[in-house]
């Protein structure tokens, strides 16, 4: 299980990076001055773009701090 | 520790105010199409930017930076003066709110004073939850501490409950014209005030938590409890863990059982609003006590356990219950009994209004709407479930109300005994409102994202609190422990 939990850390290391390309991808796609939704506008994606991006890093720091085995001691086993 | 009687005094003062602050968070939510309406003008392009900002940042923004303004404040002077404050903060910004005159009385101040006094809402919101849930577990004996912090996780559902029960008690009141197009729709925000009034009355009278006042009167208070929290290695990865493996899935799984769904209902299933709102509201009261059956359960087989349940639960129905729900009110494969019509002209307006009336052969009705005018023509479809379907979908709603009590009703206790007491109101307030404001603020927006594809249909918005709830419970699984701490004081 420690093992599984460490290499999984790789995993959520990849994953901040991950989540903000495909934030990206998204705002590029479906900004769109013509468009009257929430979602063609660039505003919601300026501000979720800047929130997201520290709890991306977050999740990264998260995978590091798994990957160096710095949760072992505080699950079950 | 309080003595039995003094902690359901502790929690009466804690869930009165913490509801009162959920109520005033909701009614914006609830009436945000009047609103927008009165302030927000979509021709105003200045107006439509604050809008969108009144929405977004509020949530997003605001809540979690509330969370470290208050949660500061809470680590350093006390729990009391500062949960006081958030609530003074919440309810002068919602009553004022009801009080701004119109975009067209006073022009780009409307816009610009409703966003500011929204911003103040999120503000306070976010300093308000971890000093209530704090406050209560720091009084409560450690044997029953998710028992009595459940009663704070209560105020949540609570708060939509009252919001929406006001809200459809003075719209039947005042009339639906006068509500919408009238002043009716100021009054659940003027409201507010008298119940402000009364709850910071009894919070007056609280003392200070038993376990900061020790830790002040040692002068052991946290100097900075910002750099404490989040620049102390051992406390911010379970700042880390808090919030990818607990308040990350609980957050969209709270948002999508209660606001999703009501969405889901109205604008997909295009169930009547009165009707529809009936439908959450009743789903509430059945679902609310297993709140505190949930707190009270992980005092005695672990809050993991229990709160992971409750999102594999929602990974796993999510889709089938959603299913359900658009089969129940789709009327394409029903026989119809009777059909009739009516067509109104407006002449000031230059619009023909057509409403086709279909009663089905199981009692439930369709209007369809039709109004015509020189830039075009808008279909508005308007469903009326009969009683068996509406007390099915009651059923549905609830099952999915429930999964948030498996999530929600525990979660206090757990923050709580993650973090000592020097920093607690900082540490805890951030991953919940990253998690609540930011994830589960976020389905709404996601959910339209992942429609844009092509080939997706009218489920396909579930992925993202399915993935994000998948993702959580994994990381909480594998990561938290199902022990609870006896001590929280370190």
């Amino acid at each position: 299980m420690n093992q599984l939990k460490k290499y999984l850390g790789l995993i959520w290391m990849l994953l901040g990076p991950v989540a903000i390309a495909i934030l990206v991808w998204g705002a590029a796609t479906n900004i769109d001055v013509a468009g009257k939704s929430d979602i063609n506008k660039p505003l919601p994606w300026i501000i979720i773009i800047a929130i997201f991006t520290p709890i991306a890093i977050g999740l990264t720091i998260f995978g590091w701090y798994a990957w160096k085995e710095e949760y072992k001691r505080y699950a079950d086993e | 520790m309080a003595s039995p009687k003094g902690i359901w005094k502790v929690i009466a003062a804690s869930s009165a105010g913490t509801l009162i602050e959920w109520y005033d968070f909701y009614i914006f939510g609830s009436l945000s199409t009047i609103i927008a309406a009165k302030f927000f003008p979509s021709e105003n392009p200045t107006a439509a930017l604050l809008s969108t900002l009144a929405t977004f940042a509020a949530g997003f923004i605001v809540r979690p930076f509330g969370a470290l303004v208050f949660g500061r404040l809470g680590d350093l002077i006390g729990r009391k003066s500062t949960f006081l404050l958030t609530l003074v903060l919440m309810g002068f910004s919602t009553f004022l709110i009801g009080c701004i005159p119109s975009y067209e009385t006073i022009g780009a101040w409307a816009p610009i004073l409703v966003l500011l006094l929204r911003l103040l809402q999120g503000l306070a919101l976010g300093g308000e939850y971890g000093g209530a849930a704090t406050y209560v577990a720091e009084h409560a004996p450690a044997n029953r501490r998710g028992f009595y912090t459940s009663w704070i996780q209560t105020t949540a559902t609570l708060g939509l409950f009252l919001s929406l029960g006001v809200i459809l008690s003075i719209r039947r009141l005042v009339g639906v014209d006068e509500f919408t197009n009238g002043n009716g729709w100021r009054y659940p925000f003027l409201a507010s005030i008298l119940l402000v009034i009364v709850s910071i009355f009894i919070r007056l009278r609280m003392n200070e938590s038993p376990l900061f006042a020790k830790l002040k009167s040692e002068g052991k208070t946290a100097k900075n409890p910002l750099k404490e929290s989040f620049g102390n290695k051992a406390n911010f990865k379970m700042v880390l863990l808090a919030l990818f493996g607990a308040t990350m899935g609980q957050g969209v799984i709270w948002y999508t059982g209660q606001f999703y769904a009501q969405a889901f209902i109205l604008t997909k299933c295009n169930v009547e609003y009165e009707q529809a709102n009936t439908i959450i509201l009743i789903s509430l009261v059945f679902a609310t006590p297993f709140f505190v059956l949930f707190g009270w359960l992980s005092d005695r087989i672990g809050r993991k356990n229990i709160m992971m349940t409750g999102m594999l639960l929602g990974v796993l129905l999510y889709r089938p219950i959603f299913q359900e729900l658009y089969q129940t009110a789709d009327a394409s494969h029903k026989n119809i009994a009777s059909t009739s019509s009516s067509t109104s002209v407006n002449d000031d307006k230059k619009q023909t209004t057509i409403a086709v009336y279909k009663t089905f052969d199981d009692s439930s009705r369709l209007k369809t709407t039709v109004v015509q005018s020189a830039s075009g023509s808008i279909t508005k479809d308007e469903v009326t479930l009969n009683e068996s379907g509406k007390w099915k979908m009651i059923a549905l709603v609830a099952v999915m109300v429930l999964f948030v009590t498996m999530v929600y009703g525990p979660i206090a206790a757990f923050l709580v005994e993650l973090f000592p007491t020097k920093i607690r109101y900082t540490s805890m307030s951030l991953p919940y409102h990253i998690g609540n404001g930011v994830f589960g603020g976020l389905v709404p927006f996601i959910a339209t994202l992942i429609t844009t594809i092509k080939g997706t249909d009218y489920l396909s918005g579930l992925w993202y609190p399915i993935g994000i709830a998948a993702l959580s419970f994994i990381i909480g699984c594998l990561y938290l422990s199902n022990k609870s701490a006896k001590e929280v004081t370190n």
